[in-house]
């Protein structure tokens, strides 16, 4: 069993879970009932002066048969008064003095968040997020990601709050902006003991196309909400990773699709130190913290890697610039004959969606006009019978293969297609290409 | 006109008190069942297709919602996709073919999501259009055969009459196929799509006795001819004359389209080894007899029935002797039967040697049917074969009479609906593409 037990800019946890400011973490008896189902830590709901919501508020994206993909809310901030919220937290934090309770803010002036970081701060909280993210509602009134859209703002108003903090403090950034890094070192600036990212991503969920309303339907009209889920995963990933490659070792709490202990470990692997998670609990429940803590625990053990900290940033090196790709590097798809099925979904891809280089049948194939190789692609000898698929087997016109990974992407059958390393010269990357003067390929604009 | 065939269906039917093995899906099973679909390129299920629907298009049509076009799509090649998905045998034309089925999954279950779609869908999903010079065409039998040459005549907007024999068309979808498949008046109402397509269906004529086939002849540009089989053969044996013993497609039809009910079934013999001789056995064991054994004369892997039906009968509690050939029939000093008496068989033949009774209250033979040989002769110019089948042209139903044309079990012998389907379809289609050459060089030559 791997330590699970973690320490961000300060703030303690037993395992790197933590529910995000979300509606899971609204209230003491939610936290609380998540705690006992092992989630470390939880970033309470955002606190400031209590709004009014709107019914309906969420709207979800359904893929393949499969439920909320993606996922939009526009629920604002805590809609309970403020000092429920607090003898909630102090109460919460009495019963869990191990697990990581974070408080997050968002209100207005100097004086505002002073009054209300000292009100909170008395709870025995373990820490404060900034929240200047939230895409809707919130910042039509010049909070939320109308701060977290402009650098100036974030070093400001971290500045004002750590002018009276005592525990640590995350700003929770917005990934509605050009470049996350700046914001990060914005909040830096500010003083902020880390980030926490990403906030929802600004979007509208589709369209009731008998009523020509968009989703979620509030009446007659509806706005613009914060896209959230397995979807975005991929996005929050990247700016995890590009603030944990500007500001190395700059504390991380990553945000954004995390549902299973594979979302979890590859945020971890991409700079992160906590992890928070929303859409999967909405979607099933505080009980999914059982796969992310035995998942992340045997995959540690599997890898001798004795504590969780072991695995923070462990791939944030080979994330680089695409200047310094290896460009002689080369896969070719390769299909097992022994495991496909014959569904042929490769050639399609490869026909419509890429190279041109999968054929089915014994005749050998004319290569397109557009080819690089010349003369026909070969088709194999002897010609490959399939175990399960016969004759349908495809063929790959190797020398024609740019090593895409689409059909590998579009085949069913998990190992039938690989990609094979195959020759390969001595490593050239493009910004080295550039440097001895080879920054130039035939067939130009100006050739 | 609407639904007058419908009433002439009696409710207390045999056949109404038996349930499918295959029910409708919900809109729910449907759509998680067709997001399963791979989506094949040249999809083995389309090629397996006597009627190549094009499988993969009309299931992603029910993943998206599309109900019209998915059922478009069905309709396009076979305007009997409703009867025929349920009475295909799938397991060896499209679900045997699935790729999933050489992988070991469960093949798509394509009989059932075009059942879906094609029961689901709007009445109006195709609409003939109106021929600037209407053809006149009748068709003799309205069968599986004869509806699909008419429909798709029809849809290009030609004048159709059928002319049925017997009270209800529809052919054997209506008399004949196993109620745990299709009811009578789903085929009644599948009957009344291509009613709505313009197709005019006279039932009660018989050709010879109320119309001539010289006046078809005359008064038509062609005259299709989807005759079906005849009577059920005969054994030849002593004792077969008298009450308990039936014809199987005989008996079927009583089940399927008499008042009056159950029967009360006693112990049944079913002498044969076809796929009629499998549906009367189950029938029989469905409608509550007391014991249901086939005979057959050869062994077990001779059986032209389809294996998969043969397990299921043995599910439904029938018993089977194989190498066995029915010599006589033999009934008590009342005239009612009390055994079949069997003799052993060598390669199907019987040889001498011990006979034993099975001991029975009903015998049920369905050893073929007999060929409508004096029907087809009326048409001059139309041959028949050895075997008494109509000698047509099999991609185009030409016949040895330039106006006849012909496809369905008269030609093939008896084979599935599907292949009637696809035979009067493509007759129909070779004559339309005909008539558009002609009329192309009656354009030039005026020109």
């Amino acid at each position: 069993m791997a330590d699970l037990s973690i320490d961000i800019a300060g703030i303690k946890s037993p395992n790197p879970f933590w529910l995000a400011s979300a509606p899971p973490a609204n209230t003491g008896d939610q936290v609380s009932r998540a705690f006992d189902a092992g989630w470390g830590g939880a970033v309470w709901k955002t606190l400031g002066d209590p709004i009014v919501n709107t019914s309906s508020r969420f709207a979800a994206m359904d893929y393949a048969g499969g439920k909320v993909m993606g996922f939009n809310n526009i629920e604002l901030i805590t809609d309970r008064p403020l000092e429920v919220n607090l003898r909630e937290i102090r109460e919460v934090k009495r019963r869990y003095p191990g697990h990581a309770v974070v408080v997050s803010l968002m209100t207005e002036t100097k004086r505002d968040w002073h009054t209300l970081i000292r009100r909170v701060e008395d709870t025995g909280c373990d820490g404060l997020e900034l929240n200047f993210g939230c895409p809707h509602g919130m910042c039509e009134r010049g909070m939320g990601s109308s701060v977290g859209q402009e650098p100036k703002l974030i070093t400001e108003i971290t500045r004002w709050v750590k002018e009276v903090a005592r525990t640590p403090v995350l700003v929770k950034l917005t990934p509605n902006t050009g470049d996350v890094v700046e914001a990060a070192q914005a909040a830096r600036d500010g003083g902020a003991d880390g980030v926490s990212l990403i906030n929802t991503i600004k979007s509208l969920m589709g369209v009731d196309l008998e009523r020509m309303v968009p989703n979620p339907r509030v009446g007659d009209a509806s706005t613009n909400g914060g896209y959230c889920g397995p979807a975005v995963k991929p996005i929050a990933l990247h700016m995890v990773a590009a603030i944990a490659r500007e500001l190395r070792g700059y504390p991380i709490s990553g945000i954004g699709g995390v549902s299973t202990w594979r979302d979890a470990a590859e945020f971890l692997a991409l700079g992160s130190t906590s992890v928070q998670v929303c859409t999967a609990v909405m979607h099933l429940g505080y009980r999914v913290v059982g796969d992310l803590i035995d998942g992340l625990n045997d995959w540690l053990d599997a890898h001798q890697m004795a504590s969780v900290r072991e695995l923070v940033g462990r791939a944030v090196p080979a994330y680089r610039d695409w200047g310094e790709l290896d460009l002689t590097y080369k896969v070719v798809a390769r299909i097992d004959d022994k495991t496909c099925i014959g569904c042929q979904k490769c050639v399609v891809a490869c026909q419509d969606g890429a190279h041109q280089c999968i054929f089915t049948g014994r005749e050998d194939r004319p290569r397109p006009a557009h080819a690089h190789a010349s003369g026909a692609a070969r088709a194999p000898f002897p010609f490959p019978v399939g175990a399960l698929a016969g004759e349908r087997v495809p063929w790959v016109d190797e020398p024609e293969c740019v090593g895409c990974n689409l059909c590998q992407l579009v085949c069913p059958v998990a190992g039938c297609i690989t990609m094979a390393e195959v020759g390969g010269g001595p490593r050239d990357s493009w910004n080295e290409r550039v440097a001895r003067g080879a920054g130039k390929v035939a067939g130009g604009i100006h050739d | 006109m609407t639904a007058t065939f419908l009433q002439k269906l009696p409710a207390e039917r045999a056949e109404a008190t038996l349930q499918g093995r295959k029910p409708l899906m919900t809109e729910g099973e449907a759509r998680l069942e067709a997001e399963r679909c791979l989506y094949c390129a040249d999809a083995p299920c389309t090629t397996a297709c006597p009627t190549t629907i094009d499988v993969p298009g009309f299931i992603k049509r029910i993943a998206s919602g599309n109900l019209r076009g998915s059922a478009r799509t069905i309709f396009e090649q076979n305007i009997l996709g409703a009867s025929c998905s349920r009475v295909c045998p799938v397991e060896v034309l499209c679900e045997g073919a699935c790729v999933y089925e050489a992988w070991q999954h469960k093949p798509i279950a394509i009989g059932r999501l075009q059942r879906f779609a094609t029961e689901r869908a709007p009445a109006d999903v195709l609409v003939a259009r109106r021929a600037p010079a209407a053809r006149r065409v009748a068709c003799v039998g309205a069968g599986p055969a004869s509806l699909a040459f008419a429909a798709t005549l029809a849809l290009d907007g030609h004048a159709v009459v059928v002319l049925e024999q017997r009270a209800l068309p529809g052919g054997l979808n209506t008399t004949g196929v196993a109620p745990y498949k299709l009811h009578a008046d789903a085929s009644l109402r599948e009957v009344e799509r291509v009613r709505a397509l313009g197709v005019e269906i006279r039932t009660g004529v018989e050709v010879g006795r109320d119309v001539a086939a010289a006046q078809l002849l005359a008064e038509n540009d062609v005259v299709f001819l989807g005759l079906g089989l005849g009577d059920d053969a005969r054994l030849g044996v002593p004792g077969e004359d008298g009450p308990g013993v039936v014809g199987a497609t005989a008996w079927i039809e009583r089940m399927k389209l008499a008042s009056g009910g159950r029967p009360a079934l006693g112990r049944v013999v079913v002498v044969g080894g076809g796929n009629t001789a499998i549906d009367v056995a189950r029938e029989c064991a469905l409608l509550g007899a007391t014991e249901v054994t086939l005979v057959y004369r050869r062994d077990v892997d001779a059986m032209s029935g389809y294996a998969h039906e043969m397990n299921a009968a043995r599910v439904d509690g029938v018993k089977l002797i194989v190498r066995a050939s029915p010599v006589s029939i033999v009934r008590d000093a009342a005239g009612g039967v009390v055994a079949l008496r069997v003799a052993v068989t060598d390669k199907g033949a019987p040889v001498s040697g011990p006979e034993r009774d099975i001991p029975c209250d009903l015998v049920a033979l369905a050893i073929g049917q007999s060929k409508l040989r004096a029907l087809a002769r009326q048409f001059p110019g139309v041959a028949l074969d050895a075997r008494g089948c109509l000698v047509a042209n099999p991609s185009t139903g030409a016949t040895g009479n330039a106006k006849v044309f012909s496809g369905g079990d008269c030609v093939n012998g008896g084979k599935e609906v599907v292949n009637a389907v696809a035979e009067g379809r493509d007759a129909a289609r070779s004559l339309l593409a005909r008539w558009s050459r002609d009329r192309l060089q009656t354009r030039h030559a005026g020109a």
